[in-house]
């Protein structure tokens, strides 16, 4: 028990779905500090692909003066499997979380055993183009894609459309936790009054059926696996997980 | 009959406005009541101990089995007393005096 409540109290956790907007420097720079006041030490910024690199270079300062580590994160939208496979190739090695929006089964199905996608979430509102079902958990646990839940509308709805989409979120993080896939629950919010602590998002996640463990889990040591992972391959040195270059030269 | 164990979370509540006593503890019942019905609002025994309105802090006590139930329905507060509001929890303790330590209040 004594172990238990040191490890949960070492965790360092993370939010990888910060919504900022890059061209206001005095908002963004709010909204960081106040996720570092809260607890987070990592946080993912969702970019266009197009983002310049000095603005990429300045959210970094900002988020290393905060005392907060930064992550560069891409969303998807693709609308057929190989739209998906065009922009995985162009992007991947660009950003350190790519996260595919699936708005069809197929994009779904192709999203969930591609090894490049880090994280799969589905429309909110529209529960029928909700596909995480077992085969898709299937795939998903092979290709170690996380199943990404965002907190804001929990927060934001009320009534018969929160009481659906829990009813949902429910269904699926059970089957994610059958079939072992990770579970990711991040903000999603823009506006610093929607931020919760990691702890707040941890039990907003008890709604759906997860228990306090994974819930941290999914606030903790989840989201900084994707980004360790990730960081991993897109050094110089990475060949494949476990190998990389330690040293180049005639002498080795 | 076996006691009823309890624990006592320390609040900070962030908001332009300055809400009541008595408008706090509603609009915490209305989370929880929200979230839970009003059945599950029955088992939380909540009760605030302590509210100072300059500081923005709040003392409330509920029973341990609906603990996770008093923090999801207090992160799902975005109002308080008409102004956009969080609460958050900075502390859970068994009892008040070890609280109160902890925070050093």
């Amino acid at each position: 028990m004594q172990k238990r409540r040191v490890a949960a109290m070492k965790r360092d956790f993370a939010d990888l779905h910060l919504r900022l907007n890059v061209k206001d420097s005095a908002g963004t720079s709010r909204l960081i500090n106040k996720a570092a006041k809260l607890g987070y030490r990592l946080i993912a910024v969702p970019l266009a692909p197009e983002t310049r690199r000095e603005e990429v270079a300045k959210l970094r300062e900002t988020c290393r003066e905060a005392d907060v580590d930064f992550a560069s994160r891409v969303d998807l939208r693709p609308r057929t499997p190989n739209d998906l496979m065009v922009q995985l190739r162009r992007l991947r090695r660009k950003f350190e979380v790519i996260g595919v929006a699936c708005e069809n089964k197929q994009v779904a199905r192709q999203a969930a055993k591609d090894r490049r996608v880090d994280l799969i979430s589905f429309p909110l509102l529209d529960f029928r183009r909700r596909f995480f079902d077992r085969a898709e958990a299937e795939l998903a646990s092979n290709s170690l894609a996380a199943l990404e839940v965002d907190v804001k509308p929990l927060l934001v709805l009320e009534g018969p459309a929160r009481v659906r989409l829990l009813s949902c979120l429910r269904r699926e993080a059970e089957v994610a936790v059958k079939s072992r896939v990770s579970i990711v629950v991040s903000s999603g919010v823009a506006v610093e009054m929607l931020l919760r602590k990691p702890r707040e998002m941890a039990a907003l996640a008890f709604l759906f059926g997860l228990d306090e463990d994974f819930a941290l889990d999914a606030v903790s040591q989840n989201p900084c696996a994707i980004v360790k992972r990730n960081r991993e391959k897109l050094g110089s040195g990475f060949v494949a997980p476990g190998i990389r270059v330690v040293r180049e030269g005639k002498d080795c | 009959m076996k006691r009823a164990k309890r624990r006592y979370l320390a609040l900070q509540i962030d908001s332009d406005g300055a809400a009541s006593r008595k408008e706090f503890m509603y609009a915490v019942w209305d989370a929880v009541v929200k979230l839970y019905g009003e059945y599950g609002a029955s088992l939380t025994g909540l009760t605030l101990i302590d509210y100072d309105v300059e500081r923005k802090t709040a003392i409330l006590r509920t029973s341990l089995v609906t603990v996770n139930m008093v923090r999801a329905s207090l992160a799902s507060m975005r109002s308080l007393a008409g102004a956009e509001a969080a609460v958050h929890v900075l502390a859970v303790s068994g009892t008040i005096k070890a609280l109160r330590k902890k925070l050093n209040w």
